[in-house]
This record gives structure tokens, sequence and C-alpha cells, in this order.
């Protein structure tokens, strides 16, 4: 039983195929960990995988409510503190609890500052801190340890490993190893072929 | 959903979040009218309906890029569009906190104003409740051009492009109901038009806002 699976996916962006023929699932506990240079198109497939996007062609399954997307921005608002803002969160999701992750992020001291005033990575740690409060089991992560330092990116490496321990599980795009054990996944061998032409809708414009 | 109202609300009155924005502009709009035409009162109280109206709608048109431009800018739409509330309820509740924060004032401030303009005494009454009936409509109307130009940077004048054509069945039976108000005439059509008009964009607008934002986030 997978928690999402992918088959014969093409992703596109702006109505350009960037992947073709992803075939992949993700079990409970189970760590995927997406690889490919700069431009390879693993923000596009993820994004896909959130349902931002419908996918190209092929098919994405997964419960409705199963995907907790992180990004490259991190979604706070910096006139709210950082206690509102994983509240409010929490609240859109069902209401649960934010001590445990303002604790597993160390965020307990910065609970009364507004999320403005926090540094770059402290804003990293409460955009990863919202993961804990979605209580969705399946984490779609965009280069979640951007402008983390390395006791951060402990933390966050022992959250992600006790989410899937708990029959959660990840798909992350990284650069950098995180020390558990992972599925990795290069999706530079599926980049999608240009020289097919295709005679379909166009909806770049879009 | 209702947290993301009390969300939209707090921000709105946290520093930066505009509330006061769209009063501060009608207030001046209004204030400037009797130095440009001149203190005749027969004149201020004929023009007071449609100035009192067409301030109201360019108050409200200030403040709409930020309904959805801002969640877009740090990624919140983009969170919201995966949460479990479905992207209409969003809108829904986006446009009602404008709403709150930019129509509602407008409404009660509007009366004073209409002593500036020597606005005739029968009429007052029609105004509140033309602005009452017709506000929800522009922030409705409003959020949806919005939707249409979230993803685009500056889009602020397209935004009024696109929007205030809308808005104008609305200010039309606005105005009409508060002048016929004043005149003592009947006010019912005008006026049951203007609702209409605000429930139809109340309960179609939040679809084909979702739609446009859907396409935005692609």
């Amino acid at each position: 039983m997978s928690l999402i699976s992918v088959k014969d996916m093409t992703v596109s962006r702006g109505g350009m195929p960037v992947l073709e023929g992803l075939n992949f699932a993700v079990s409970p506990g189970e760590i995927l960990v997406l690889r490919g240079p700069n431009g390879a198109g693993k923000t596009t497939l993820l994004r896909t995988l959130a349902r931002l996007q419908p996918p190209y062609a092929g098919t994405v399954e997964a419960a409705p409510d199963a995907v907790a997307y992180a990004a490259h921005a991190d979604g706070l608002k910096a006139t709210l503190t950082v206690s509102e803002n994983l509240a409010f969160w929490a609240g859109v999701y069902g209401g649960q609890d934010i001590a445990p992750a303002l604790r597993d992020f160390n965020l307990e001291t910065l609970r009364d500052r507004p999320a403005g005033n926090l540094s770059a990575g402290q804003k990293r740690r409460l955009g990863l801190a919202r993961l804990m409060v979605t209580g969705r089991p399946v984490w779609v992560l965009d280069e979640p340890t951007v402008s983390l330092d390395v006791a951060s990116v402990e933390l966050f490496a022992k959250a992600v490993k006790v989410h899937v321990d708990g029959g959660g599980a990840a798909v992350i795009a990284t650069h950098i190893h995180l020390g558990f054990e992972e599925t990795v996944f290069d999706v530079s061998p599926y980049k999608a072929r240009h020289d097919v032409i295709r005679n379909d809708f166009d909806e770049s414009f879009l | 959903m209702i947290r993301l109202f009390w969300r939209d609300i707090t921000l709105a009155f946290r520093s930066g979040g505009g509330f006061g924005l769209g009063l501060g502009f009608f207030l001046i709009l209004v204030t400037l009218v009797p130095f440009g035409v001149g203190p005749n009162a027969e004149m201020l109280s004929a023009i007071a309906p449609g100035i009192l109206w067409v301030g109201a709608l360019l108050a409200c048109l200030l403040s709409l890029d930020r309904i959805f431009a801002l969640d877009f800018e740090d990624g919140s739409l983009d969170l919201l569009a995966t949460a479990p509330i479905p992207l209409e309820g969003v809108v829904a509740m986006k446009a009602f906190a404008h709403w709150i924060t930019t129509g509602l004032p407008l409404v009660i401030a509007a009366p004073a104003l209409g002593l500036l303009l020597h606005l005739d005494s029968a009429a007052y009454r029609w105004l509140i409740v033309t602005l009452l009936i017709g506000t929800p409509a522009l922030s409705f109307i409003g959020a949806f051009g919005a939707a249409l130009t979230v993803g685009l940077k500056r889009g602020g004048l397209l935004l009024s492009l696109l929007v205030l054509p809308l808005y104008i069945p609305t200010l039309i039976f606005g105005a009409e109901v508060v002048r016929r108000g004043a005149g003592g005439f009947l006010v019912g059509t005008p006026l049951a038009m203007q609702a209409g008009i605000t429930l139809g964009a109340v309960a179609l607008l939040p679809f084909a806002a979702a739609a446009a934002i859907r396409v935005a986030l692609r």
C-alpha cells in the first residue's frame, strides 16, 4: 500500500514538458529524495504531487488530503507572531496542538516574536514546523534545508525521521545529505525530449 | 475557514495592513469636492449621491490588490490551495474580510460626509441602505479581479481596468436609489436590482475567482 504513486507521468512548466515517463510510489516509512541539477524539474514535479498543477500526462494517485507541501516561500505573515502563524495553520488543518512543533523546531523562546523579525533560518524553521501541525501523512518538501544551519538541519532531519517512523512518508528535493535511510531518485534521466512534435492544445498561455 | 477570516482581519489591523486606507481616501475625496465645485448648497446637494457612491467605489478599489497579491508573494496562497479548505471558501472569506475592513467603515462614515455635501435629509437612510447592500458586491467583484491578476507583477492598474466596468451597475443603481430617496420617489426597483447584483456576485464570483487562482498557481 503506497501513500502516493505516480504512473507514466509527464509534468510541464508553462506548457512545456520538463520530465516524462515518471513512475514511482512512496510507501509509509519511506523517504524519497529527489536529486538533479538546477532546472531539472524537481519543483515542477513536487508542485504536481501537491496538486497545485495537473500532470501534463499520466496520473498521480493519492488520497485527496494526503499531502502537506512546503515550498521555497514559507507562507509566513510578517506582522503575526510565531505562535499566531503556527496556530493559524494548525486551525486550518483541524486544530492540532502547536506545542510539539514549537518544541521540536526549537522555537519556544521565539513564540511571541513577530515573524518579520526572525532571521532567514528561523523563518525556515517556522515554515517547517508548520508541517507538523498539518497532520498529513506525505510531506512534499522543496529544498527544505535552505538557510538552515547545521544544528537546525539536524532538528529537521529528526522531525522527518519521527514523522516517517510514525507511518508517514516524505518526498524531498535537496542537494545535501540528510543522514537517514532514503531512496534516491535522480530526475535527470527523465528529462523530456523536445524533438518530439506535440500537436496538442497549447496551454502555455494559461 | 473562520480562522482565515480572523487572520485577514488581524492582518488588516496590524502595521502595514491597510485598514483605514480606503476610509481615509474616501474622506479626502469627499472633502475635496466642495472645494472644487464651490459652496453652492443646491449644486452640492444635487451631486452628493453620485459623489458619495463614486468615492466609495474608488476607496474600495484602492485596497483590492492586497486581497491575494500579498498571500501570493509570501507563498501563503500555495499553501492555502493545498490546505483542506476549498479555494472557493478561501476567496469568499477573504472577500468578506475585505468588506469588513474596507466596505463597512465606508458605510459608517458616509452619513457624516453626506453632511459636508448637503445631502438631502430624506436620503441618509437610503445612502446607508444602498452602501450596506452594494459594498459587498464591490468586495466580491474586486476579489474576482484580484484573482485574475494575482500572478502579475504590478497588476494594480490592470486590476482597476478590469474591475471598474464591472462596478458600473452597482454604482448606477446605488446612486439612483439615493437620488430617488432624496426626491421622495419610490426606490424599490433600483434597490432590488442592486441587491440582485450583490447576491449574484457573492454566490457566483468565488467560484470564478478560485478557478482563476488555480490557473495562476500552475
